[in-house]
C-alpha cells in the first residue's frame, strides 16, 4: 500500500462553534458533588467503584485464607465463605469493572475524544451516578442486615438462592436483587448518554472511522450493555416475585427441609438462559472498552499507528454481535439438548476469529515499534500476554465434552480470572497511569509503577496458573473444605497454601498503587498538556485538567485520523488530530 | 455519508470531503433526544422480547396451564389504539401549525391512556376475583408481570407527556413542543405495537400456540 500524505486534505478553515450552554455552577457542592460535569461524573464513578472493589478484594482474600490455611481462621464459617464468594463476583464483574470502563472511562474520555464539550445529556448523566451510588449503598447494607448478604453464588441460581437454608436467603438476597435493579436503571441513563454522544456530539471531522479505538471499544460495551442489561432486570425482578409473592416463575414444586414449599412449575433453567443472556456479553461489556483502551496505548507507547485499525473496528463489532449467541456455553451441564450444545460450542469457537485478529493485531503494531516500556505500555503488553493465556484455556470450556469433566472446578475460576478479571484490570491500570496526567496534571510516580506492574502481573500467574492444575485435578470450585476425597492429593493442599501467598501479595502491591495515586497528586512530577505526545483530542485541551466545556471557545476541527505516528517527513514523531494539513506540512512533513 | 461508506472510509489515507457543516446547538440537541429514544426503544424492545421468550419457553412444558381470557382487554386494546391515533393528530396538527388541534389531540392521547391504564388494573382485578386465579401458576404471573411492565412504560411516558402538556398553553417554543410531541408519538406508537404482540401472542387465549406449530416446537 502506497503512503498519500494527509497534505491531500483540503484545509478547512475552523468554524467558530457558539457557546453550548452548559450548567456552570460556582459552590464546591454544586461543583465537586452534584456535578454535571461527565469528567467530574467519571472521577465519582471511579471513585466509588475502585472503593467498592477494595471490599471485593478483601473478600478474596478471606476466601483465600480459608482454601489456603482450613480450620485455621475461626471467623470464617461455611456460611460467610458463600457470602465471600457470591459478593467478590458479584461486585468485581458489575460494581467495580461495568462501572468503571463504563461510567468511569466512558464518561471522562467519550466527550474529550470526540471533541465534545459535554456529554448530550448531562443532567440525567448526573442523576445516573447517584442511583449507582444508591445501588451500592444497598449492596454494602446487605453485610449489615440479619442473615448477611446473599451466599447464593454470584450467579444467583433459584431455587438455592432463596431457599432457606442458603446464606442471607431474607434479607441479603432481596438487596442484591434491588440494588441490581437499581444499577441497571443507573447504568441505562448513563449508557444513553455514551451511545448518543458518540452517534451525534463528535466534533466536525470526526468522522466514525476517525474515532479512537478506545470509544470504538466503550461504544460497543455500552450497547452491548444496554442490551443485556434487560435480561438481568426482568431476571432480578421475577426472582424477586418468587421471593415475595410466592409466585413460580423459576421455582419448581420443591420439598425443601422436609418440608413441600408452595410453589408449583417455575423452570430453573429460565433463569439460567435470562442470567447468561445478559452474563455472557457482560464479558465483553467488560473487554471491549479494554480491547479498545488497550489498542491506543500500544500504539501511543509504540509510536506507530494501529495495525488493521479497521478489522480492529470490524473485529470490536463483530465481537459484540456474537456475545449474543453463545450465553448457553456457560450452561452445557444444565441437561440442555446436545444439539443445542453444539450449536452454542459452534458460535463459541467463532469469536476466536476476530479476538485472534486483534491479539495479531496488537503484536504486529509492536512489531518494529519504537516501543517505549512506560508504565502504561508494561500493563497494555502484560494484557495481551494475560488475554492470550485466559483465550486460550476458553477454547477447552468452549467444547462441550471438554468442558463437561472441568465444569465447576478451579479451572473454571482460573480461565475466566485470567480472561476477565487480570487482563481487563491490567488494562483499568495501564489506563490510569496513562491519563492521570491529564486528570491532575502529574505525572505518577514511574518507579513506583513499575513496582506495582511487576508484583501484580508476575503474583496473578502465581495465583492463577498453579490454579488450572487443581482444577485438572478435579478440585471443586466454590467449596468451603475439601475433605474425605482421595483423588486430592495432598500436593494440592500445598498449592493452596502457594495461592494465598501470591494473593495476599498481589493485594497488598495495590496498596503502592493507591500510595502513588495520592502522592502524585500532591507531590507529582507537573506532566503539562500532553506528556506522552499522543494525538487523541483530550491531549490537545487548553487546560490540563480540562475545564468544563473541554475544549475552551472553539471545539477542535478533525483532520485526520487518531494514529498518525512516526509520519516519513513529519518533524515529530506524532501529528495531532486537529493538525491541518498545512501546518504538518509547513511543520516539515513532506510535500 | 452513509454508514456502510463511512464504515469502509479508509481514515489513514487523505480524507478528501471536507467535513460537513457545525449544526446550531439547538438543533443538535434535537437530534440527540431523537437518538437516545431511538436508543431507548431498542431497550424496552429487548427488555419485552425477553418476557415473551420466556413466556413461550415455559408455554412448552408440559404442564402449561393457560390463563383464562379476558373480554376486557379487548376495550382496553381499543382504547390504547385511540390514545396512538390522538396523539398522531397532534403530531400532524403540529406539523400543520395548527396548535389548538394539537392541545386537543394531546389531552386526548393522555386521557385515552388513563382510560387504558384503568382498564389494565380492572382486568387485573377482575382475573384476582376469578376461580383460575393462582399466584403460582406462571401464566397467570407471567400475565401480572408483562401487564405490569408494559403499564409501568406507559406511565412513564404520561411523566413527559405531562411535562409536554403543561408548556403548550400560552406562549411557547414550536420547535421544541414540535420535537416534544413527536417524540410522544413515537413512544406512544411503540408501546401500542408492543402491547398488540404481548395481546395478540399472550393474551387472546391463543397463547403463542399458532406461532410454537410454526416453530416446529410443538
Amino acid at each position: 500500500m502506497s503512503y498519500v500524505a494527509h497534505d491531500a486534505t483540503t484545509l478547512v478553515p475552523p468554524a467558530e462553534v457558539e457557546e453550548v450552554e452548559l450548567y456552570h455552577p460556582k459552590t464546591f457542592v454544586g461543583k465537586y458533588i452534584w456535578s454535571q460535569d461527565a469528567k467530574i461524573i467519571a472521577i465519582q464513578y471511579a471513585i466509588t467503584a475502585i472503593g467498592i472493589g477494595v471490599v471485593a478484594l478483601v473478600l478474596s482474600w478471606l476466601m483465600r485464607l480459608q482454601l489456603g490455611y482450613p480450620d485455621t481462621f475461626s471467623f470464617i464459617d461455611p456460611s460467610n465463605y458463600l457470602q465471600f464468594v457470591s459478593l467478590h463476583g458479584m461486585i468485581m464483574v458489575i460494581y467495580l469493572l461495568t462501572a468503571l470502563f463504563l461510567g468511569g472511562f466512558g464518561n471522562y474520555l467519550i466527550p474529550l475524544m470526540v471533541g465534545a464539550r459535554d456529554m448530550v445529556f448531562p443532567y440525567v448523566n448526573m442523576v445516573s451516578y447517584w442511583v449507582y451510588l444508591f445501588a451500592v449503598l444497598l449492596l454494602g447494607a446487605s453485610f449489615f442486615v440479619p442473615g448477611g448478604p446473599t451466599g447464593a453464588g454470584w450467579t444467583l441460581y433459584p431455587p438455592q438462592a432463596i431457599l432457606a437454608g442458603t446464606p442471607g436467603a431474607t434479607w441479603g438476597i432481596i438487596l442484591m436483587l434491588v440494588s441490581l435493579a437499581f444499577f441497571i436503571i443507573g447504568f441505562t441513563m448513563g449508557g444513553l448518554n455514551y451511545v448518543v454522544t458518540v452517534l451525534q456530539a463528535r466534533t466536525r471531522g470526526m468522522t466514525l472511522m476517525r474515532m479512537p479505538l478506545t470509544v470504538w471499544g466503550i461504544f460497543t460495551a455500552t450497547i452491548l450493555a444496554l442490551l443485556a442489561f434487560p435480561a438481568l432486570f426482568v431476571s432480578a425482578i421475577m426472582l424477586l416475585l418468587d421471593l415475595l409473592l410466592g409466585t413460580s416463575f423459576f421455582m419448581p414444586a420443591i420439598v425443601s427441609m422436609g418440608e413441600q414449599g408452595g410453589q408449583t412449575g417455575g423452570s430453573p433453567v429460565l433463569f439460567q438462559h435470562l442470567f447468561w443472556f445478559f452474563g455472557h456479553p457482560e464479558v465483553y461489556i467488560v473487554a471491549l472498552p479494554a480491547f479498545g483502551i488497550v489498542s491506543d496505548l500500544i500504539s501511543v507507547h509504540a509510536r506507530k499507528n494501529i495495525f488493521g485499525y479497521r478489522m480492529m473496528v470490524w473485529a470490536i463489532v463483530i465481537i459484540g454481535a456474537l456475545s449474543f449467541v453463545v450465553w448457553a456455553h456457560h450452561m452445557y451441564v444444565s441437561g440442555m439438548n446436545p444439539y443445542f450444545g453444539f450449536f452454542f460450542a459452534t458460535t463459541t469457537l467463532i469469536i476466536a476469529i476476530p479476538t485472534a485478529l486483534k491479539v495479531y493485531n496488537w503484536v504486529l503494531t509492536l512489531w518494529r515499534g519504537n516501543i517505549q516500556l512506560t508504565v502504561p505500555m508494561l500493563f497494555a503488553i502484560g494484557f495481551v500476554f494475560t488475554f492470550i493465556n485466559g483465550g486460550l484455556t476458553g477454547l477447552f470450556l468452549g467444547n462441550p465434552t471438554v468442558s463437561m469433566p472441568l465444569s465447576d472446578t478451579m479451572f473454571v475460576v482460573a480461565h475466566f480470572h485470567m480472561v476477565m478479571a487480570i487482563a481487563p484490570i491490567l488494562v483499568v491500570f495501564g489506563a490510569i497511569y496513562h491519563w492521570y496526567p491529564k486528570m491532575t496534571g502529574r505525572m505518577l510516580d514511574d518507579t513506583l509503577g513499575k513496582i506495582h506492574f511487576w508484583i501484580t502481573f508476575v503474583g496473578s500467574y502465581g495465583i492463577y496458573y498453579p490454579m488450572h492444575y487443581l482444577g485438572m485435578m478435579g478440585v471443586p470450585r466454590r467449596y468451603y473444605a475439601i475433605t474425605g476425597t482421595d483423588f486430592i492429593t495432598e500436593s494440592a493442599h500445598s498449592v493452596n497454601v502457594g495461592i494465598t501467598i501470591a494473593a495476599l501479595i498481589v493485594g497488598a502491591a495495590q496498596l503502592v498503587f493507591f500510595y502513588n495515586l495520592v502522592r502524585s497528586y500532591f507531590k507529582g512530577k507537573p506532566s503539562g498538556g500532553n506528556p506522552w505526545n499522543a494525538t487523541t483530542l483530550e491531549w490537545q485541551t487548553p487546560d490540563t485538567p480540562p475545564k468544563h466545556g473541554n475544549f475552551g471557545a472553539t471545539l477542535p476541527l478533525v483532520y485526520r485520523w487518531a494514529y498518525d505516528y512516526s509520519v516519513p517527513g513529519a518533524d515529530q514523531d506524532f501529528i495531532p488530530q486537529n493538525v491541518p494539513p498545512r501546518e504538518a506540512a509547513g511543520s516539515g512533513s513532506k510535500a | 455519508m452513509n454508514v456502510f461508506q463511512q464504515l469502509t472510509a479508509k481514515p489513514w489515507l487523505a480524507a478528501g470531503a471536507a467535513p460537513e457543516d457545525l449544526r446550531h446547538p439547538d438543533e443538535a440537541h434535537r437530534a440527540a433526544k431523537k437518538s437516545a429514544l431511538w436508543v431507548f426503544l431498542a431497550v424496552v424492545g429487548v427488555l419485552f422480547m425477553l418476557l415473551v421468550f420466556a413466556y413461550g419457553g415455559r408455554m412448552t412444558y408440559g404442564d402449561w396451564r393457560p390463563a383464562p381470557q379476558l373480554k376486557l382487554l379487548w376495550a382496553n386494546t381499543f382504547v390504547l389504539i385511540l390514545s396512538s391515533v390522538a396523539l398522531q393528530w397532534a403530531q400532524v396538527s403540529v406539523r400543520r401549525g395548527q396548535m389548538d388541534a394539537m392541545r386537543v389531540g394531546l389531552l386526548a392521547g393522555g386521557a385515552f391512556t388513563v382510560v387504558f391504564l384503568f382498564g389494565q388494573l380492572l382486568a387485573w382485578r377482575q382475573l384476582g376475583t376469578m376461580g383460575y386465579f393462582d399466584v403460582t401458576n406462571p401464566a397467570i404471573a407471567f400475565f401480572y408481570l408483562i401487564t405490569g411492565i408494559h403499564g409501568l412504560h406507559l406511565v412513564g411516558g404520561l411523566v413527559a407527556w405531562g411535562r409536554t402538556a403543561a408548556r403548550v398553553w400560552g406562549k411557547f417554543d414550536v420547535a421544541a413542543i414540535r420535537q416534544s410531541v413527536e417524540l410522544c408519538t413515537l413512544y406512544w406508537h411503540f408501546l401500542l405495537g408492543v402491547w398488540l404482540v404481548l395481546f395478540g401472542l399472550l393474551f387472546t387465549g391463543n397463547n403463542l400456540d399458532l406461532l410454537l406449530k410454526l416453530c416446529g416446537i410443538r
